[in-house]
């Protein structure tokens, strides 16, 4: 959706407008409407829903995401910094004679490695669905239309952009409208 | 996070939901607890008496700022005081939040999704009372970031060796951890309150929490992925904590505390805490702000029994503490449960069997179950209960250790009771905002309780 702005600069006609959206009732209408909208060619578009719904995101054309590789990498950094740090500390750098016990004494170093293994691994899941997502995004075109305040509450949406090769104005109208939305707006951008 | 696609009340116990619910209604009814409900005369007045015990505490703390650890009753032998008492037993109330939030989430639990945000702020503020003692117990808390590795002037470095530092690592990553889970769990709700907030003020300040939620479907996507994780890294987190907790006591030598049953017996006891908070603290709330349709019956009656479970294990531990004292044939050993049976804490070590053991046993019975009274108040005794046994584990363990000469006896102070109190004050002053700033139910988990939300996997539509 990000790329939109190349073919936005092609027509002047469009250059005003980020897509056409469409209201619906029900999940179960939105997913039906995402699928059939996906068949149809339109690849450029996206669904937004009060919760998540299983499926959905698939029946768009997405997916994958690599969430799960940031966090698997977030927590290798977490462990294997932690345990380095600790060994450098205990060995290297300030070593403590405690009875005669080793320096690289491994076992007493588990819980500080899993401890930031954790603390590494939550972050980056937090911060890489984020900044993933693109957000923080205080604007967003589809806040343009009025009706898209309930997306928050009980309406399901679905935006076919108007960066999408496929994207005229009439003809993705009357296509939306074949699916029976409650309404159709135009997203200005 | 609820993405099954089964209808999880159809069974024949009281439903997570009562019926007749939508998705506006559900929305309505809780975010308007936040936005449009009046402040009421009793909610301030309970404010101000929270507040003001909370005061108590700034008190206490300044005081001990000024004057040291001396204003306590702690002394050599008992060192740890009710400092390490408070700080155990908080830290353990916060485990109830995160066992609800992530480890429930990861076992498919769908009742937990009413009550898991109010479960994970407990387990914040909890936390963040917990982390108040050891700081204060150190006698020079400005230098507690010395308790961190940094490379600094003096060429210093923490003792990793040392289970004390293995617990700043532990809290602190219990804490954050738990902080961004629960935060992550709110954009979506906080999307919502943006959305119906009426005054362009609330809404700017929602809509900057909320970061720009928007429900996207591929956002959704990426979201579920991070929940799920985030519920996959904190249930070995939390069960990491306490266990780490018992290491400060398990790995010295002092009867009592050296001993392997110890990190399991502390999470039970957690656990087992952490719920009777969640029913002290939900039965009351459900009541005030009407929330009977979302907090059921049947969650009041689950939490009821994992409390029942977790007791029995502590019970299990009780018992398992009385046999190695006559089974390990170590004086010592054999000393130190003559000493809790007959000693000078006798009476509070019968208080603990009481609260911990005997009364909690008459949730066996359904009838004392589903009745809010009795399980308040039995959540009540289990509090003190496990306090107690806090009290038993630091205190009597180390006023009567191997040397005769070097016993001792522990009486708190004025000081310590204002210290405790006070933080009873931090916690529900943060409750008491808490409820009417941020829905205390999420919302859009509770969304996907109802029928509706759930949608075929429409294969038909592919031709």
């Amino acid at each position: 959706m990000t790329n939109s702005t190349s073919t936005r600069d092609a027509s002047i006609s469009d250059s005003s407008i980020y897509g056409l959206m469409a209201e619906f009732d029900s999940a179960q209408a939105l997913m039906d409407a995402a699928h059939k909208t996906h068949e149809a060619g339109y690849h450029e578009i996206d669904a937004y829903s009060p919760f998540p719904i299983e499926g959905l995101a698939e029946a768009i054309g997405f997916h994958k995401n690599s969430v799960a590789l940031v966090v698997l990498i977030g927590a290798l950094i977490g462990g294997i910094s932690a345990y380095a740090l600790q060994y450098w500390v205990a060995v290297i750098t300030y070593p403590v004679n405690v009875g005669g016990r080793p320096f690289h004494s491994w076992p007493s170093f588990i819980i500080v490695t899993f401890e930031l293994t954790i603390l590494f691994g939550g972050l980056s899941a937090a911060i890489g669905m984020l900044v993933l997502n693109g957000l923080p995004m205080p604007y967003h075109p589809v806040f343009n239309v009025p009706e898209f305040a309930q997306c928050s509450e009980n309406k399901f949406f679905l935006v076919v952009f108007s960066s999408d090769p496929k994207y005229d104005p009439a003809a993705t109208r009357s296509f939306l409208n074949g699916l029976a939305p409650r309404m159709i707006a135009e997203v200005p951008s | 996070m609820a993405t099954n696609t089964q209808i999880p009340v159809a069974d024949r116990r009281v439903p997570v939901i009562a019926p007749g619910h939508t998705f506006s209604t559900i929305t309505e009814k809780i975010s308007a607890i936040v936005l449009s409900r009046p402040i009421s005369l009793g909610w301030i007045f309970g404010f101000l008496v929270v507040f003001a015990l909370m005061n108590v505490l700034m008190v206490a703390l300044g005081y001990l700022f000024i004057k040291g650890t001396g204003i306590w009753g702690i002394n050599i032998p008992i060192g740890w005081g009710f400092a390490i008492v408070n700080f155990v037993w908080w830290i353990g109330i916060g485990h109830a939040g995160t066992l609800i939030s992530a480890i429930l989430a990861l076992l498919r639990q769908t009742w937990r999704n009413s009550i898991n945000r109010f479960a994970e702020a407990m387990t914040l503020f909890a936390v963040a009372c917990a982390g108040i003692f050891p700081l204060a117990h150190m006698g020079r808390p400005w230098l507690a970031y010395w308790m961190f590795p940094y490379p600094n002037t003096m060429r210093y470095w923490p003792n990793f060796r040392s289970p004390l530092v293995w617990d700043v690592f532990a809290v602190s990553t219990y804490f954050t951890i738990s902080l961004v889970f629960w935060f992550v769990g709110l954009i979506p709700d906080l999307a919502t309150l943006r959305d119906k907030a009426e005054s362009k003020l609330v809404q700017r300040i929602y809509g900057l929490l909320a970061m720009g939620w928007r429900g996207s479907a591929k956002h959704w996507h990426r979201y579920e992925t991070a929940y799920l994780l985030l519920a996959g890294l904190a249930t070995p987190l939390v069960l990491s904590v306490h266990t780490v907790v018992s290491f400060d006591s398990a790995v010295g030598i002092v009867p009592g505390w050296h001993t392997t049953i110890f990190p399991p017996y502390f999470v039970a006891g957690a656990i087992y805490s952490g719920f009777a908070m969640v029913l002290c603290l939900a039965i009351p709330i459900r009541a005030i702000y009407k929330l009977e349709d979302f907090i059921t019956m049947r969650h009041l009656e689950t939490s009821a029994k994992v409390m029942l479970a977790t007791g029995l294990i502590v019970a299990y531990g009780y018992g398992m503490e009385a046999f190695m004292g006559w089974y390990s044939g170590t004086q010592s050993d054999s000393f130190l449960l003559w000493n809790r049976l007959h000693g000078p804490y006798r009476f509070v070590y019968a208080a603990l069997l009481a609260c911990n053991i005997f009364i909690p046993q008459v949730l066996w019975l359904k009838k004392f179950r589903v009745s809010t009274g009795w399980l308040w108040l039995i959540s009540f005794v289990v509090l003190v209960g496990m306090w107690l046994e806090r009290f038993i584990i630091v205190v009597v363990s180390l006023s009567r250790d191997f040397l005769t000469s070097s016993w001792g006896q522990y009486y708190p102070t004025k000081w310590d009771w204002m210290t405790y109190a006070g933080t009873i004050g931090l916690f529900l002053t943060a409750m008491w905002l808490f409820v009417r700033i941020l829905p205390m139910i999420s919302i859009f988990e509770l969304r996907t309780l109802l029928p509706e939300s759930h949608v075929q996997e429409a294969a038909e539509v592919k031709q």
